[in-house]
């Protein structure tokens, strides 16, 4: 039970990057999450509202985006999306795959923010370091 | 006005960024550094006690860092092989991170990374959160003991598929748990295809030998 832990991270992340848009609420904080993350989506959400109260994030919404693990299979010489956790071959070939392309992320993706004193600019902007 | 600002940055990024320094520091001292992750009672501190022991007895610098939530039983345990140990009272964390192996390692009296062959960190007991942490180790190695069930790594693939050996624990009493020895290696198999498995018994000593071996080969690959 370590989402405690990982949610207090992303509002710690997320206030910082706030920093850049002062006054700005934040409606939605989209993160990213492996399959093999060991990270349980529903206790992050459970966690959400009260990591974030009293913070800059408090009321937004939390979502997860679930990314399924990738595995590159030899055999196949092809990236290829395991359907369960209960064994790591290809599904195609059937050879065991040791080589992890995708599936561990845990990661920030981008919050939405309501910025009433930010420039006019609307849009998509980047900040932070490109995973 | 309403916008998105993409910030796409890893959630532990503190603890990833202090896991690479430490790795550097690993590195650059030429110490071998093991992150042992188990169930509570597979018999981490039974392994590592033998381990530290062998080790010492062959001449190798050997220290140890030990995670609980409390008490400081193990690192008691394990100072007995006369190995410098240093025990982490996490208070209720359920597993260790960089910040807590990085403060331990500063001011730890007697002992400086460079002086050591092997550093053992002996993880919280718990199958689940310390796959997220990375310690800057050079070898994740799972545990799993015969009293557990042969489908443990089924259950908990998230830590089985990120370690790089696998070590079964408590092999004496394998035949009146009725472990089924082949459905183990199998399930192993199925989470971690190729890992090292290492089949062991600290009280009899039974599978140390390759265990050794295993060590010093990978000590000897950190190097070249």
């Amino acid at each position: 039970m370590h989402e405690l832990s990982i949610v207090a991270s992303v509002v710690d992340s997320v206030t910082e990057s706030l920093e850049a848009y002062p006054g700005a609420k934040v409606l939605e904080v989209r993160l990213r999450v492996g399959a093999l993350a060991s990270v349980v989506v529903d206790s992050l959400e459970f966690c959400w509202g009260i990591a974030t109260e009293d913070t800059p994030l408090q009321g937004s919404k939390l979502v997860v985006k679930t990314i399924p693990v990738v595995m590159h299979c030899a055999q196949c010489d092809a990236d290829v999306e395991l359907e369960s956790l209960q064994s790591f071959r290809c599904p195609r070939c059937d050879e065991p795959c040791s080589d992890l392309r995708q599936g561990r992320e845990l990661e920030i993706d981008s919050i939405e923010i309501d910025d009433e004193t930010g420039s006019e600019q609307a849009g998509v902007e980047q900040t932070g370091v490109k995973a | 006005m309403t916008r998105i600002v993409e910030l796409r940055q890893g959630i532990l990024k503190k603890n990833d960024e202090l896991a690479r320094g430490l790795r550097g520091r690993y590195g650059a001292a030429g110490v071998l550094v093991l992150n042992l992750v188990s169930s509570p009672g597979t018999g981490k501190t039974a392994f590592l006690e033998r381990t530290l022991r062998d080790l010492k007895a062959r001449g190798e610098r050997v220290a140890a860092l030990v995670g609980d939530l409390e008490t400081d039983n193990d690192a008691r345990r394990l100072a007995a092989s006369g190995a410098p140990v240093r025990q982490i009272n996490t208070h209720g964390i359920c597993h260790l991170d960089a910040e807590m192996i990085d403060r331990h390692l500063t001011g730890w009296e007697g002992v400086e990374l460079a002086g050591l062959d092997y550093l053992f960190i002996e993880n919280v007991g718990n199958l689940v959160c310390p796959s997220s942490y990375d310690l800057g180790e050079g070898i994740r190695v799972a545990l799993l003991s015969v009293t557990e069930g042969e489908d443990k790594p089924l259950k908990y693939p998230t830590l089985f598929n990120s370690a790089d050996a696998a070590v079964i624990t408590k092999m004496d009493i394998a035949e009146p748990c009725d472990f089924d020895h082949e459905l183990a290696l199998r399930n192993i198999n199925e989470i971690r295809p190729g890992i090292r498995i290492f089949e062991t018994s600290a009280k009899t000593g039974a599978g140390m030998e390759e265990w050794l071996a295993y060590l010093e080969e990978e000590r000897g690959k950190k190097r070249s």
